[in-house]
C-alpha cells in the first residue's frame, strides 16, 4: 500500500508541471499587453516599459516560465496588483472560509444524500422512494442562488435565527452549508440509489442472503461497500469543486472565500492574483483526485493489485 | 429413513406485464436424511426456482404447495425464523463461483460471517474455524487464503470456498445448484469427489441440481427429472439409467456421449426442438410437442403421475395405454 502511495505521488509530478504551464500560459496568452493594461491609457511608454520589466515580460517566454516555476517553489505566487500584497498570503487568508464551508457542506451532502439514497433503494418504487427522489430532483434543479435567497428570507429575515451574511463565526456558515449541502445531496441520493439497486441484483448478494445474514448486513456491509466507488467519486468531485470556491454561495451570503477572490481578481484584471488562484485551485484538485484514487484502492482490493 | 425435506405440489409463478410464468408448476420432492437427490433437466425447466423457493430467496410468488423441513413448514415461517435456517440448517452453493463471492471482502471474512451469525463465534474463533474449513475442502495454505480476496483465486478454488462457507455450520441439507457447470472437467471431478467425501463424513443430505446426467450417476441416490416446471420421472439412480420410462428421460440418456458406442461413429443424439418457455405452455403434456411417441391425448390432457414400478414414478400417457393393453390381454385370456 505504501509503495502504491509513493508511486502515485511520483506520478503527480508531470501533472503538476502541466498545471504550472497552464496557469503560466493562460496569462501569457491574454490578448493585449498586460503592462499597458496595468499602467492605464494615460501612461507614457517609459512607464509601461518599467512595469514590463517589473513583471518580467520583456524576457523570452521560456525564461519567464523558468523564473515563474522557481518563484513558485519558493512559495512566491506573485504580488497582487490590487492590494500589493503577496498573492499566496491573500489566498491563504481566505482559504479557511472556503475550507470550513466545504467540509460542512460535504457532511450535510453525505448524510442527507446517503440516507435518502439508501431509503429509496431498500424500498424501490414505494412512497418513500418516490418522495425521496422527488426531493432529490428538487435539490438538483433549484439554482443555488435562489435556494440561498429563500433560506435567508426564511431563517434570517422572517425567523431571525441566523445571520444573512459574513464569514467570521460558526453561525455564519450554517445557512450556506445547508444550501450547498442540500443542493449537492440530490445527485448523491440518486447515484446511491442506482448503485445499490445494481449491486443488490448481483450473485454475491444472493450468497449473503443464502448464508442467513441479517438484511441490515446484506445492505450496509455487502451492498454499500460495493456501491462506494461511484459514491466516493462524486463526493471527491464535489469536494474539489467546493474548495475551489463556491462563487455564488459566497456572493449571496457575503462570505470572504476563494470563489469571490477569483471573481474580484478577474474584474480588476489582477493577473498575478488570477494566475495564483488558478494554480492553487488546480493543485488542490490534483491532490483531491489522488485522495479519491487512494480511497478506491482501500474500498476495492482489485484496484490495488491491478496497478 | 426419515424425510428431511418434503416439497408438496409446489407452484412458484412469476408475474410480469407479459403474463404469468409458471416456472415451477406442481413439483413434489422428498429428500431423506443422508440422501442425495438429483434434479436433472435442461435449463429453464424450473430447477433453480424450485431450490430458491425452498430457501425463500426467489422473487417469484408461491401460489400453492408446502415445504416441510424437519417438521417446520418453511413457507409459513416468519422472515426471521427463515433467516436462522438459511446457512445454518440449509446451505446453498451456486453455479457461478466467479460472481458468487463478494469481491471486496476477504475469503476469511466471508466464511466467518455465517459462524458469527448462527453460532455466535467471536472474531478470532470464527477466523480459526474458517482456516479449518478451508483445510477441510482441500485448499492449500489456508492461513494465507483467508486473507486473500476472491479475484486472487481460480474458479475451482472459489467453488471450494463456497463449499467451505456452506459447510460452516454443518447444515443438514446442502443445495448445490449446478456446482460444477462453470468449471473445467478435471476440476468438476475434484469438486464432486469433495462433496461426496463431505457427505459421507457429515451425513449431510444433498439436493444436487444439474443438467448433466454424468454428475447424477456419480453422486445421487435418487433422481427427479424435471421438464417445463413439472417432475416427469422419479426413481433411484440405477432405475433411471437402466430402465427409463419417460420419453424425455430416454431422450436425455440417449444424448449422453458413450464410450461403448463410439466405434459405430453414430452422431450424438439430441432431443429435437427447444425447451419450452414457461407461460407459453398450454394444456396437455409439456413434452408432447417434442415427443416422438406423442398421441392426440398428450396435447390436450395432463398425464397423471404413476408409480410404474416400486419407487419409480413417471408422468406419461404411454403408461396408461400400456395398462389398458395389459388389462385387455387379461380380459381376453
Ligand atoms: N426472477 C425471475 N423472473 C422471471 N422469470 C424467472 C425468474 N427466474 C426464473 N424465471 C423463469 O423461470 C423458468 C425456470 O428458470 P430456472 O429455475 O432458473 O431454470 P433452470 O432449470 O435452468 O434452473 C425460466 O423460464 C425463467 O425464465
Ligand atoms: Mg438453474
Amino acid at each position: 500500500m505504501l509503495g502504491y502511495i509513493v508511486k502515485r505521488l511520483l506520478q503527480l509530478i508531470p501533472t503538476l508541471i502541466g498545471v504550472t504551464l497552464f496557469a503560466f500560459l493562460l496569462v501569457a496568452a491574454v490578448p493585449g499587453d498586460p503592462a499597458q493594461i496595468i499602467a492605464g491609457d494615460s501612461a507614457s511608454p517609459e512607464e509601461v516599459e518599467i512595469i514590463r520589466s517589473q513583471l518580467g515580460i520583456d524576457k523570452p517566454l521560456y525564461e519567464q516560465y523558468m523564473s515563474y516555476v522557481v518563484n513558485i517553489l519558493h512559495g512566491d505566487l506573485g504580488t497582487s496588483l490590487r492590494s500589493s500584497q503577496p498573492v499566496l498570503d491573500e489566498i491563504l487568508s481566505r482559504f479557511p472560509t472556503s475550507f470550513i464551508l466545504t467540509v460542512m457542506s460535504l457532511i450535510i451532502m453525505i448524510i442527507v444524500g446517503l440516507i435518502a439514497g439508501i431509503a429509496s433503494a431498500t424500498k424501490p418504487n414505494s412512497l418513500r422512494d418516490n418522495v425521496s427522489m422527488m426531493f432529490s430532483l428538487f435539490g438538483i434543479s433549484m439554482p443555488v442562488f435562489w435556494m440561498g435567497i429563500m433560506f435567508i428570507l426564511l431563517f434570517s429575515y422572517y425567523l431571525p435565527w441566523f445571520p444573512s451574511g459574513g464569514s467570521t463565526e460558526f453561525k455564519h456558515f450554517v445557512l450556506p452549508s445547508i444550501v450547498l449541502g442540500l443542493s449537492a445531496s440530490g445527485v448523491l441520493a440518486r447515484l446511491t440509489r442506482s448503485s445499490i439497486l445494481e449491486i443488490v441484483n448481483q450473485d454475491f448478494i444472493r450468497t449473503a442472503r443464502a448464508k442467513g445474514l441479517k438484511e441490515k448486513y446484506v445492505i450496509y456491509k455487502h451492498t454499500l461497500k460495493n456501491a462506494l466507488i461511484p459514491i466516493i467519486t462524486i463526493v471527491g468531485m464535489e469536494f474539489g469543486i467546493l474548495l475551489g470556491g463556491a462563487v455564488i454561495t459566497e456572493t449571496v451570503f457575503s462570505m470572504n472565500g476563494i470563489g469571490r477572490y477569483v471573481v474580484e481578481s478577474i474584474q480588476f484584471r489582477d493577473f498575478p492574483a488570477i494566475q495564483g488562484s488558478i494554480l492553487f485551485i488546480s493543485t488542490l484538485f490534483v491532490f483531491i483526485i489522488l485522495l479519491v484514487d487512494l480511497s478506491y484502492s482501500v474500498v476495492d482490493p482489485r484496484v490495488r493489485y491491478e496497478n | 429413513m426419515e424425510n428431511l425435506l418434503e416439497i408438496k405440489n409446489l407452484k412458484t409463478y412469476f408475474y410480469s406485464e407479459n403474463g404469468v410464468v409458471p416456472a415451477v408448476d406442481g413439483v413434489s420432492i422428498t429428500i431423506k436424511k443422508g440422501e442425495t437427490l438429483g434434479i436433472v433437466g435442461e435449463s429453464g425447466s424450473g430447477k433453480s426456482v424450485t431450490a430458491l423457493t425452498a430457501m425463500r430467496l426467489t422473487p417469484g410468488k408461491v401460489v400453492e404447495g408446502s415445504i416441510n423441513f424437519n417438521g417446520k413448514d418453511l413457507l409459513t415461517l416468519s422472515d426471521e425464523a427463515m433467516r436462522k435456517i438459511r446457512g445454518k440448517e440449509i446451505a446453498m452453493i451456486f453455479q457461478e463461483p466467479m460472481t458468487s463471492l463478494n469481491p471486496v471482502f476477504t475469503i476469511g471474512n466471508q466464511i466467518a460471517e455465517a459462524l458469527k451469525t448462527h453460532m455466535n463465534f467471536t472474531k478470532t474463533k470464527a477466523n480459526e474455524r474458517a482456516i479449518e474449513l478451508l483445510e477441510l475442502v482441500g485448499i492449500p495454505r489456508p492461513e494465507r487464503i483467508v486473507k486473500e480476496y476472491p479475484h486472487q483465486l481460480s474458479g475451482g478454488m472459489r467453488q471450494r470456498v463456497m463449499i467451505a462457507m456452506a459447510m460452516a455450520c454443518n447444515p443438514s441439507l446442502l443445495i448445490a445448484d449446478e456446482p460444477t457447470t462453470a468449471l473445467d472437467v478435471t476440476i468438476q471431478a475434484q469438486i464432486l469427489d469433495l462433496m461426496r467425501d463431505l457427505k459421507k463424513e457429515h451425513n449431510t443430505s444433498i439436493l444436487m441440481i444439474t443438467h448433466d446426467l454424468g454428475v447424477v450417476a456419480e453422486t445421487c441416490d435418487r433422481v427427479c427429472v424435471m421438464y417445463g416446471g413439472k417432475v416427469v420421472e422419479e426413481s433411484d439412480v440405477h432405475e433411471i439409467f437402466n430402465n427409463p420410462k419417460h420419453p424425455y428421460t430416454q431422450g436425455l440418456l440417449k444424448s449422453i456421449p458413450s464410450l461403448i458406442d463410439s466405434e459405430e461413429e453414430t452422431r450424438l443424439y439430441s432431443i429435437e426442438g427447444n425447451v419450452p418457455i414457461p407461460g407459453t405452455l398450454r394444456g396437455g403434456c409439456h413434452f408432447a410437442p417434442r415427443c416422438e411417441f406423442a398421441m392426440n391425448i398428450c396435447h390436450t390432457e395432463v398425464p397423471s403421475y404413476k408409480e410404474v414400478a416400486t419407487g419409480h414414478f413417471s408422468r406419461c400417457w404411454l403408461h396408461e395405454v400400456e395398462d389398458e393393453e395389459v388389462q385387455n390381454e387379461a380380459n381376453i385370456s
